[in-house]
C-alpha cells in the first residue's frame, strides 16, 4: 500500500478517486455510495440521460475501486492459466481475456478481466478482493504479485463516439484496436493502457493511468469529446446497460464462492453461462478442473437464462415457474426495462433441463402503483443472445462520426 | 399441603427460563432459590453505592431470540442495546480495534498486517458458516445414538442430512474446525501474531485449555453465534445489567402463576420408589411436587442433592467423572470516569467495546502452563468491558462500572483455598495489568469486587466457578453432556430433569438448555409444548 | 517380467520406507511390475539399523517393534525372508527415583507401590481398551470411507463399523468410548488410578511421538491407537535392529518380483496433461509408469517431486497446512557393560524401560516446546537391545532412548552446543537412575528432530509424517483430497504414513494403498 495507515485512519476511511473533483463538478445531485473503499456516483442528474450517453454518445464511468492486481514474473503465464479455467496461452500479449476462476469444488469465486501487459505480467481486474486468492495460488510459481487498485486510476468510456473521441485526443492506430486488444499509448506524464473493453454490450474503451495523470486525462477527453454530448454517469446507468447486454455482475447474479455460507448457493461457470470459458482439456490443473470435468459429466444443477419478459413490469426479485401457476423452477438475478433494445430483460437461473433457448418460462410479477401491489404473470421467453448487441460493438475500425 | 406440578431448585436464567415455559403451559411451577437475590450468574447488584453490578456474566448476545420474544420479556422490562467497538492492547503501546464497519475492519487490519485483509474475509465467512450450521442444533435435544427409538432415531437422522448437506468439502472442514485447536486454526489464515491473539481470546475463556490445545477452534463460534435483532455476530447487553433478564424472566413466570421463593436452599432432593416427591429444604421444610427440576449442575446435582443410591452408582460414577474445573476470575470495578488508554486515538469509540490486553499467542499458553500449575496468569487474558458507556443506568451519572474478565484463575491456589490475601494479590495483578496501558485507571477505582472461581461456587454454586456447569469440551458435548443417560434433560428418577447449562448445548447466557428441558418435561407430560424451536435464518 | 528398454513399469514406488517396501510387496504379488525407487545406499527409510562410530550398531529411530501388522507380516512371509525377534511381549517397567520400579504387562500391574484398586482397575481398563482395539482395529487395515462417493468397499466398511458399534460393543461401551475418543489421557487416567506412576507411563505411551502433552485433548485417541495397531499392543525387539524388518520386507518385495534400486533419488514425479507419466532421478535418469506411489512425506511429495502446479491451489493450501511438528528426540549410547539401574536386575533390563514419572512432570517436560526449548527433565523410552542381541556389539552393549521434547525449531538453533547441552541434559536424566552409566559410556550421540527430517525426510521431524491428532485422522489424512491413497492427480498416489492410518512400523498404509491401486477406483 502506498500510504501508512495511521492509528486514527478511521477518521476519514473513505477514500476519494483520482476523479472524484472532476466528476463533482457534474454532480447535481449529490447520490454516492461506498464501492470498496472509495465513495463512487450512484446518480449525477438523472439515470435515463447518463445511460443514453453509453448507446448514443459517450459515456464516463470511474472504475478505479475495482480491485486490481499486478502479477509478474517467468512464471506468469503459467500461473493464470493454472488460476484460471481459460486456455491462456491462447491470449497473446496485447490481448486481454474475460474471464471466471472457481475454488475446487468448481464453483465461482469471481469474474474479470486479464490483460497480458507483457510476456511475463499481466493485470487482473475484478470486482471482489483476490490478494488470499493469488497468495493461496501463488505456492511453487516464481512470479511476483501485488495489488495495485490504489496505483491506478481507471475509467470505463463507452459509446458509439468514444472510437471517435480518442482519435481526436490523437491516440493514432486507436481504431484498429480490436474487441479485447489493450495497446499503451504516449501521454503526458507517462504511457497510458487503453483497452478496448467494458460492462456496457457496446463500443467502449477502458482507460488505465496514473493516480497523477487522471485529471489530465480527464480534461483531454473533454476536450476531445466537446461536440459528441459526453458526459459522466453514475453506477444506476451502467446497471441498465449490463442487463441489457446480459452481463452478469458479482453479489447479484451469483454469490463469490469464497464467501457464500450456505451449502449449495454458490455456482459453477456452466451454471453461470460461463462454459464456454472453460477447457478442461488444456492440460493443466486448473481450479475447480476435477470438479468441472464431474459436473460435465452428471450434469448442472442450474442454468442461466436471458429471458425477454412479456409486458412493461420488471421482474424484479420474480419466481420463475414452468406454467402459470405451476412449479416454482427459478428465480430472476437481475432484471432491467432496456431502453434501447425496448425489451423487458431478466436474467436469471432456472433448474435443469428448463430454460433452453426459445422456451418459455413464466415470471410472478409482483409491482407496485401509488403504493398499492399487484401481481401479473408474465410469459417470458429464453433468448440466445443478450437484448442489446450490436454490430459496433465488435466492428473494426468503429464508424467514423 | 400444597403439592406443586413443578419445582425448580435456582433461579438462573435457565432455571427462570425453564419456569416460565412451563407456567405459561399452565403448570403450577415454584422457583427455589438459596440466595436472597434470584438469577445466578445473571445478575445485577448493589455491592457498592449507587452501582449495579454485572457481578458474574456480563453479555447477553448468545441469549435465544426465540425465548426473548415467546417469554415476551420486553413487556417485562427487557432491552439488549447493541454495541460495537473493542480493541485488543498492544505491548507496543498500540491497539487493534474491532471495527464493525467491513471497510474499516481492513484498514485496520491493513494497518497491521497487510497479507492478512483478504485473509480476514475468508475467516470471517468460514466462522459464518460454521456458525449457520450449529445455530439450528441449540434449541433441540440431542439424540441418543445408542438408542433405537424412533425419536432419536429420526433426530440421528436430521444430523446425518445437516451433515452430509455441506458437502465433501465442508464437512470436513467441519469435522477439522472442531477438533483442532483455535492457535493451529487461525495459523491457517493469518500470519500476525497481534491478529490470531486478538481472536484467540474468545476461543480459551471459561475454559481449561490453551489456545494450542486442540478442540479450542470451536469454541470460537460462541463468539459469532450471537445476535441481536438478527444480526448474527453483534453483541448486546441489557438495560441495567444482567438482572434485567433474570428480572424480566422472573415477570414473565409471575405472569403465568409461577412462584418464587428465595432464601430456601435444597437441601435434598427426596425420591420414593424412584419417583420424585419434592424437595427437603435446608430448613427441613420439606414441599412436595410431582416433578423436580435441578438447575444446578450436575456434580452438585448428582453428588450433593441427591442420595447416591437414589441417583444409582453408573450416574455417581459418571457425575464423579464429569469435569468442571474452573479457570477464571473476574474483577468488578466501580469507577470516578473513564479510564485513558493511551494506546486509542482521542475520541475513539472502540472503548465502548469489549478489550483486551494479550498481544501475542504465547502469553495465553504461558498463562495457560501457570494455571495449570494452580496459580493465575501472571499476565492474563482480559475481557474487560464499561457497559455505563452504552447503559446510563447502573452508575451514577459521571462514573462508570467496568467488568473484567480475568483468564487463567485457578480454583485453587497451589491446592490452597482462596482467601482474603490471595484474592488481594490476585487483583492487584490484573489491576496492575490493566495500569500498566492506562496512567489514570488506578486513581479512579472507587471499589473492586475480587472474585475467584472459589468465590463464585460458593456463592451461586458453580462448582469450582466454572463459568459453563461443566467444561465445554468435546467429552461433554450434544449426547454426552452432562453424560450418556442423562444428555436429554432427565435424570435417573421418574420426574426429575435438568435445566442448567451443564445439559446441550452449554453455557452462556443462552437460555436455550432451560427452554429445551421445558419442551421434554411437556412433553413427557403429554402436554403441546410451547416452547420455541429454532426460528432460523434462511 | 517384461522388458524394460524403455524403463517402463506398471508402477514406480518413490521412497523405500518400511511402507513402501510393503506397498510393492503387495503390487508385486498381485503381478504388477514394480520399480521402486530409494535415494539412500540401504531401504528402510527411518526403520533401518545405524552403525555408530565405534562399530555398534542400534536401531535409528522406532527400536521397539509394537505395530507391525501381523497381517502384512504373514501375507509377505517376513518370516522366512529372516525376521526373527531376540524378545517378543516384553514389559514395560516404570522407573522410580527410589527404586521402586512398576512393572505393566498387557493386564497387570505390580510393583511400584500399586494399590490393589489401581491394579484391578487396571485389568478392566487395559481390557476394555483391547475390546475396543479389537472392535474397530479393522479400520486400520482399510482405506477411510469416503463417504460422498461409496464403492463396494466402502459400504461393507461403513455397516461393519455401525455393526460393531452398535452390537459387537453395546449401548454402554459404545457411549463410553464415544465420550472418551475426544479426551486428553490425563482425565481418562485420572478418572480411572491413583498411582502416579502408572499414570505417568501410560500417559507417556500417548504423547509419545506426538506433539501433545497428558493435557492436550485427543490423545486418549493415540493411547488407544497403540494398541489397536499392529499386535494388540505387545512389544517385541527384532534380531538385529529394525533395519531387519526392512531387511526382510526388501527380501520379500524382491522375491515378488519387484525391482529396486538404491542411490536413486527421485528428483521429481513427472506430469503430462494431468497425469503421471513417472519419475526424473537426480542424475537424470527417466522412468516411465502410469502410476507412481510416493513414500516420501505428504509436503515432499506434493510441494517438491510432483509441484504445486500440477495441484489445484486449495488443494495445495490443505496440504501446506498439515501439521508435522516433532517433538521426540533420540540418544544413542555405546556402552562398554551395561549400566545398574538401582532397583532392577540385569535381566529386567532387556524390557522397555520408561522415565515419565507423573502426569503433571511429562506436561511440565511438553511446556518447554511450546516455546522452542528442550525439555528440561526429559521423558525417556529407554532399550537396550543388545541384552537380547548380541550382534549388535561384539563387545558392551548400546542403548538407545526416545526422549521428549525436542522441538524441531529449537530457540536459537540446534548449534553443536545446543546439542551437546540436551546430550547431557538427557545423559543425567538417566544417570539418575543409573548412576553408574557415565563411566560406562564409550561414545554417545543426540538426534534431533531436524535430524530426522534431514536423514530420513521426515519433514519438521515428525514420526508420523503428520501429526495424529483428531483433526488429521481418518478421512482428514493427510489431507480429506488423499484419503483413499489417490491424490487428485490421475496415478498419483502416496503410500508413507502421513496417509491413514499413520506412521509406526506398522506397514497398513502400505498396504492399504496397494490394494487401492490395484482396485484403481477412479476419482
Amino acid at each position: 500500500m502506498t500510504s501508512q495507515l495511521k492509528p486514527d485512519h478511521w477518521r476519514s476511511a473513505v477514500k476519494y478517486s483520482p476523479f472524484y473533483n472532476k466528476i463533482k463538478e457534474h454532480d447535481y445531485v449529490n447520490e454516492w455510495h461506498r464501492w470498496a473503499e472509495y465513495t463512487t456516483a450512484t446518480v449525477l442528474e438523472d439515470t435515463t440521460i447518463e445511460y443514453f450517453a453509453i448507446r448514443n454518445s459517450a459515456s464516463i464511468f470511474d472504475i478505479t475501486p475495482m480491485s486490481k492486481y499486478r502479477i509478474k514474473g517467468p512464471d506468469a503465464l503459467d500461473f493464470m492459466n493454472r488460476l484460471l479455467p481459460r486456455d491462456m496461452t491462447k491470449i497473446r500479449v496485447g490481448r486481454v481475456a474475460y474471464t471466471v476462476w472457481c475454488d475446487d469444488e468448481g464453483m465461482v469465486l469471481d469474474d474479470g478481466t486479464v490483460f497480458r501487459v507483457a510476456k511475463n505480467e499481466y493485470l487482473l481486474c475484478a470486482q471482489e478482493r483476490q490478494m488470499e486468492i493469488l497468495r493461496r495460488n501463488s505456492v511453487g510459481f516464481d512470479i511476483e504479485y501485488s495489488e495495485v487498485t490504489d496505483e491506478i486510476a481507471a475509467i470505463s468510456f463507452q459509446g458509439p463516439c468514444t472510437c471517435k473521441i480518442l482519435k481526436n485526443m490523437g491516440f493514432e492506430g486507436v481504431e484498429n484496436m480490436k474487441m479485447f486488444d489493450l495497446r499503451f499509448f504516449d501521454f503526458p506524464g507517462g504511457e497510458i493502457m487503453i483497452s478496448r473493453t467494458g460492462y456496457t454490450g457496446d463500443l467502449g474503451y477502458e482507460i488505465w493511468t496514473k493516480n497523477d495523470q487522471a485529471e489530465l486525462l480527464w480534461d483531454s477527453i473533454y476536450e476531445g469529446g466537446k461536440d459528441y454530448a459526453i458526459r459522466p454517469i453514475g453506477g444506476n446507468a451502467l446497471e441498465i446497460a449490463r442487463v441489457e447486454a446480459g452481463l452478469i455482475a458479482a453479489h447479484v447474479d451469483f454469490s463469490p464462492a469464497n464467501e457464500t455460507v450456505r451449502p449449495g448457493h454458490a455456482k459453477s461457470p456452466y451454471e453461470l453461462g460461463l462454459g464456454w470459458l472453460v477447457k478442461p482439456d488444456k492440460g493443466v490443473a486448473f481450479n475447480g478442473r476435477r470438479a468441472l470435468i464431474k459436473e460435465k459429466e452428471k450434469g448442472s444443477r442450474y442454468r442461466f437464462v436471458k429471458l425477454d419478459v412479456e409486458g412493461n413490469k420488471t421482474a424484479c426479485n420474480a419466481y420463475l415457474f414452468d406454467k402459470e401457476n405451476g412449479k416454482t423452477i427459478g428465480h430472476v438475478s437481475s432484471t432491467a426495462w432496456a431502453p434501447s433494445a425496448k425489451t423487458n430483460v431478466a436474467l436469471g437461473f432456472v433448474d435443469m433441463p428448463y430454460g433452453e433457448v426459445g422456451d418459455t418460462v413464466w415470471a410472478e410479477i409482483y409491482y407496485q402503483k401509488e403504493l398499492k401491489w399487484n401481481k401479473r404473470w408474465a410469459k417470458c421467453k429464453v433468448m440466445k443472445d443478450p437484448a442489446w448487441n450490436p454490430p459496433r460493438k465488435t466492428l473494426t475500425p468503429p464508424a467514423d462520426f | 399441603m400444597k403439592k406443586y406440578d413443578v419445582i425448580v431448585i435456582g433461579s438462573g436464567h435457565n432455571g427462570l427460563t425453564n419456569g416460565a415455559f412451563l407456567a405459561k403451559a399452565g403448570l403450577d411451577v415454584l422457583v427455589v432459590e438459596k440466595n436472597d437475590y434470584i438469577g445466578g450468574a445473571t445478575v445485577s447488584r448493589n455491592l457498592h453505592k449507587d452501582w449495579k453490578y454485572s457481578n458474574c456474566s456480563y453479555l447477553a448476545s448468545l441469549f435465544r431470540p426465540e425465548i426473548y420474544r415467546h417469554l415476551n420479556l420486553a413487556k417485562h422490562g427487557l432491552q439488549v442495546v447493541t454495541y460495537n467497538g473493542g480493541f485488543t492492547l498492544t505491548d507496543s503501546g498500540d491497539y487493534l480495534g474491532s471495527f464493525s464497519d467491513h471497510e474499516v475492519m481492513r484498514r485496520e487490519i491493513r494497518r497491521h498486517s497487510p497479507v492478512d485483509v483478504d485473509a480476514y474475509d475468508r475467516y470471517y465467512h468460514q466462522m459464518a458458516k460454521w456458525c449457520r450450521f450449529i445455530r439450528p442444533l441449540l434449541l433441540r435435544t440431542p439424540p441418543d445414538p445408542t438408542s433405537f427409538k424412533p425419536r432419536d432415531l429420526d433426530e440421528l437422522k436430521f444430523l446425518g442430512k445437516k451433515f452430509f448437506d455441506l458437502g465433501q468439502r465442508d464437512l470436513y472442514d467441519f469435522m477439522k474446525f472442531f477438533t483442532v485447536s483455535v492457535g493451529d486454526f487461525l495459523d491457517e489464515f493469518f500470519d500476525s501474531d497481534l491478529i490470531k491473539a486478538h481472536k484467540a481470546g474468545s476461543a480459551v475463556v471459561g475454559t481449561n485449555l490453551g489456545p494450542r490445545s486442540p478442540g479450542t477452534a470451536y469454541v470460537l463460534l460462541h463468539h459469532y453465534m450471537g445476535d441481536v435483532d438478527g444480526a448474527v455476530g453483534a453483541w448486546g447487553f441489557p438495560r441495567g445489567g444482567m438482572g434485567a433478564i433474570s428480572g424480566a424472566l422472573a415477570g414473565a413466570l409471575q405472569e403465568h402463576g409461577g412462584e418464587i421463593r428465595i432464601n430456601a436452599g435444597v437441601d435434598k432432593i427426596m425420591v420414593k420408589r424412584g419417583k420424585v416427591t419434592g424437595v427437603r429444604l435446608e430448613n427441613g421444610e420439606e414441599i412436595l411436587a410431582d416433578r423436580v427440576v435441578s438447575n444446578v449442575d450436575a456434580k452438585k446435582t448428582f453428588l450433593g442433592l441427591m442420595e447416591p443410591e437414589d441417583a444409582g452408582e453408573k450416574v455417581v460414577k459418571a457425575a464423579k467423572r464429569y469435569k468442571s474445573r474452573g479457570s477464571s476470575g473476574k474483577l468488578n470495578i466501580a469507577l470516578n470516569g473513564v479510564p485513558e488508554f493511551t494506546a486509542l486515538p482521542k475520541g475513539s469509540e472502540l472503548i465502548k467495546g469489549d478489550f483486551h490486553i494479550v498481544d501475542n499467542m504465547e502469553a495465553y499458553e504461558r498463562g495457560y502452563d501457570e494455571w495449570k500449575d494452580g496459580m493465575w496468569s501472571t499476565n492474563p487474558y482480559l475481557d474487560i468491558l464499561i457497559p455505563t458507556l452504552t447503559d446510563p443506568t447502573m452508575a451514577p451519572p459521571g462514573k462508570h462500572f467496568m467488568t473484567c474478565f480475568v483468564q487463567y484463575c485457578p480454583s485453587k491456589v497451589k491446592g490452597q483455598d482462596w482467601n482474603a490475601d490471595l484474592l488481594k494479590k490476585f487483583g492487584d495483578n490484573v489491576i496492575d495489568s490493566i495500569a500498566k496501558y492506562s496512567p489514570n485507571f488506578k486513581d479512579l477505582i472507587e471499589h473492586v469486587e475480587i472474585r475467584s472461581g472459589q468465590v463464585i461456587d460458593n456463592e451461586i454454586g458453580l462448582t469450582e466457578g466454572n463459568i459453563f456447569q461443566g467444561e465445554l469440551s468435546l467429552n461433554q458435548l450434544m449426547f454426552n453432556r452432562p453424560f450418556h443417560g442423562c444428555a436429554q434433560y432427565r435424570g435417573p428418577v421418574n420426574g426429575l430433569y435438568l435445566s442448567g447449562s451443564t445439559t446441550h448445548p452449554g453455557g452462556g447466557v443462552m437460555g436455550a438448555p432451560g427452554a429445551n428441558s421445558a419442551r421434554e418435561i411437556l412433553m413427557d407430560m403429554k402436554i403441546s409444548t410451547t416452547v420455541p424451536e429454532d426460528e432460523g435464518d434462511d | 517380467m517384461t522388458n524394460n528398454l524403455n524403463n517402463s513399469y506398471d508402477v514406480i514406488i518413490v521412497g523405500g520406507g518400511h511402507n513402501g517396501l510393503v506397498c510393492a510387496g503387495y503390487l508385486a504379488k498381485a503381478g504388477k511390475n514394480v520399480l521402486m525407487l530409494e535415494a539412500q545406499s540401504q531401504v528402510g527409510g527411518a526403520a533401518i539399523t545405524d552403525k555408530l562410530i565405534g562399530g555398534k550398531k542400534v536401531s535409528s529411530c522406532a527400536h521397539f517393534l509394537n505395530q507391525l501388522s501381523p497381517r502384512v507380516s504373514n501375507d509377505l512371509n517376513l518370516a522366512s525372508h529372516g525376521l526373527k525377534l531376540s524378545a517378543s511381549n516384553i514389559s514395560t517397567i516404570a522407573l522410580d527415583l527410589a527404586g521402586n520400579h512398576m512393572h505393566l504387562n498387557k493386564t497387570s500391574v505390580k510393583g511400584g507401590n500399586v494399590s490393589n484398586s489401581d491394579a484391578d482397575n487396571y485389568k478392566k481398563f487395559m481390557t476394555l481398551m483391547h475390546e475396543y482395539a479389537g472392535t474397530l482395529g479393522f479400520m486400520i487395515d482399510i482405506a477411510p470411507i469416503d463417504i460422498f462417493n461409496l464403492d463396494w468397499d466402502d459400504k461393507v466398511a461403513a455397516m461393519k463399523l455401525g455393526w460393531k458399534f452398535r452390537f459387537s460393543l453395546g449401548a454402554e461401551k459404545m457411549s463410553e468410548f464415544l465420550r472418551m475418543i475426544g479426551m486428553n489421557i490425563r482425565d481418562v487416567l485420572d478418572d480411572e488410578f491413583d498411582n502416579e506412576l502408572l499414570k505417568g507411563a501410560l500417559s507417556f505411551d500417548a504423547v509419545l511421538g506426538t506433539y501433545t502433552g497428558p493435557y492436550s485433548p485427543g490423545n486418549f485417541l493415540t493411547f488407544l491407537y497403540r494398541i489397536a495397531s499392529g499386535n494388540s499392543g505387545a512389544v517385541d525387539i527384532p534380531k538385529g535392529g529394525m533395519g531387519a524388518v526392512t531387511a526382510a520386507m526388501s527380501s520379500a518385495a524382491k522375491a515378488n518380483g519387484v525391482e529396486i534400486r538404491t542411490g536413486s533419488r527421485v528428483k521429481s514425479i513427472n506430469v503430462d496433461n494431468c497425469a503421471v507419466t513417472g519419475v526424473t532421478l537426480e542424475n537424470g535418469e527417466v522412468f516411465n509408469a502410469k502410476i507412481v506411489a510416493s513414500n516420501a512425506n505428504m509436503k515432499t511429495t506434493v510441494l517438491d517431486m510432483v509441484g504445486p502446479r500440477h495441484f489445484e491451489a486449495d488443494f495445495v493450501k490443505r496440504v501446506g497446512d498439515i501439521r508435522m511438528r516433532g517433538a521426540a528426540a533420540k540418544i544413542h549410547i555405546a556402552l562398554n557393560d551395561v549400566p545398574e539401574f538401582s532397583g532392577l536386575a540385569r535381566g529386567d533390563l532387556i524390557n522397555r524401560l520408561v522415565i515419565a514419572p507423573t502426569q503433571n512432570d511429562v506436561e511440565r517436560a511438553f511446556n518447554h516446546v511450546k516455546y522452542g526449548e528442550v525439555s528440561t527433565s526429559p521423558m525417556m523410552e529407554i532399550s537396550i537391545p543388545s541384552l537380547v542381541d548380541s550382534s549388535l556389539a561384539e563387545d558392551g552393549h548400546v542403548l538407545s532412548a526416545t526422549v521428549q521434547y525436542a522441538p524441531y525449531d529449537l530457540k536459537g538453533g540446534w548449534t553443536k552446543k545446543a546439542r551437546a547441552d540436551f546430550l547431557e541434559v538427557c545423559i543425567s536424566r538417566i544417570a539418575e537412575y543409573a548412576p553408574n552409566i557415565r563411566e560406562k559410556i564409550e561414545y554417545a550421540e543426540l538426534i534431533t528432530p531436524n535430524d530426522m527430517e534431514d536423514r530420513y525426510g521426515l519433514i519438521g521431524g515428525n514420526w508420523h509424517h503428520g501429526e495424529l491428532t483428531l483433526d488429521q485422522m481418518l478421512m482428514l489424512r493427510p489431507v480429506p483430497e488423499a484419503s483413499q491413497y489417490q491424490l487428485p492427480l490421475d496415478g498419483m498416489y502416496i503410500c508413507g504414513a502421513g496417509a491413514h492410518p499413520g506412521g509406526g512400523v506398522m506397514g497398513a498404509a502400505g498396504r492399504n494403498a496397494a490394494l487401492e491401486i490395484i482396485k484403481g477406483k477412479t476419482k
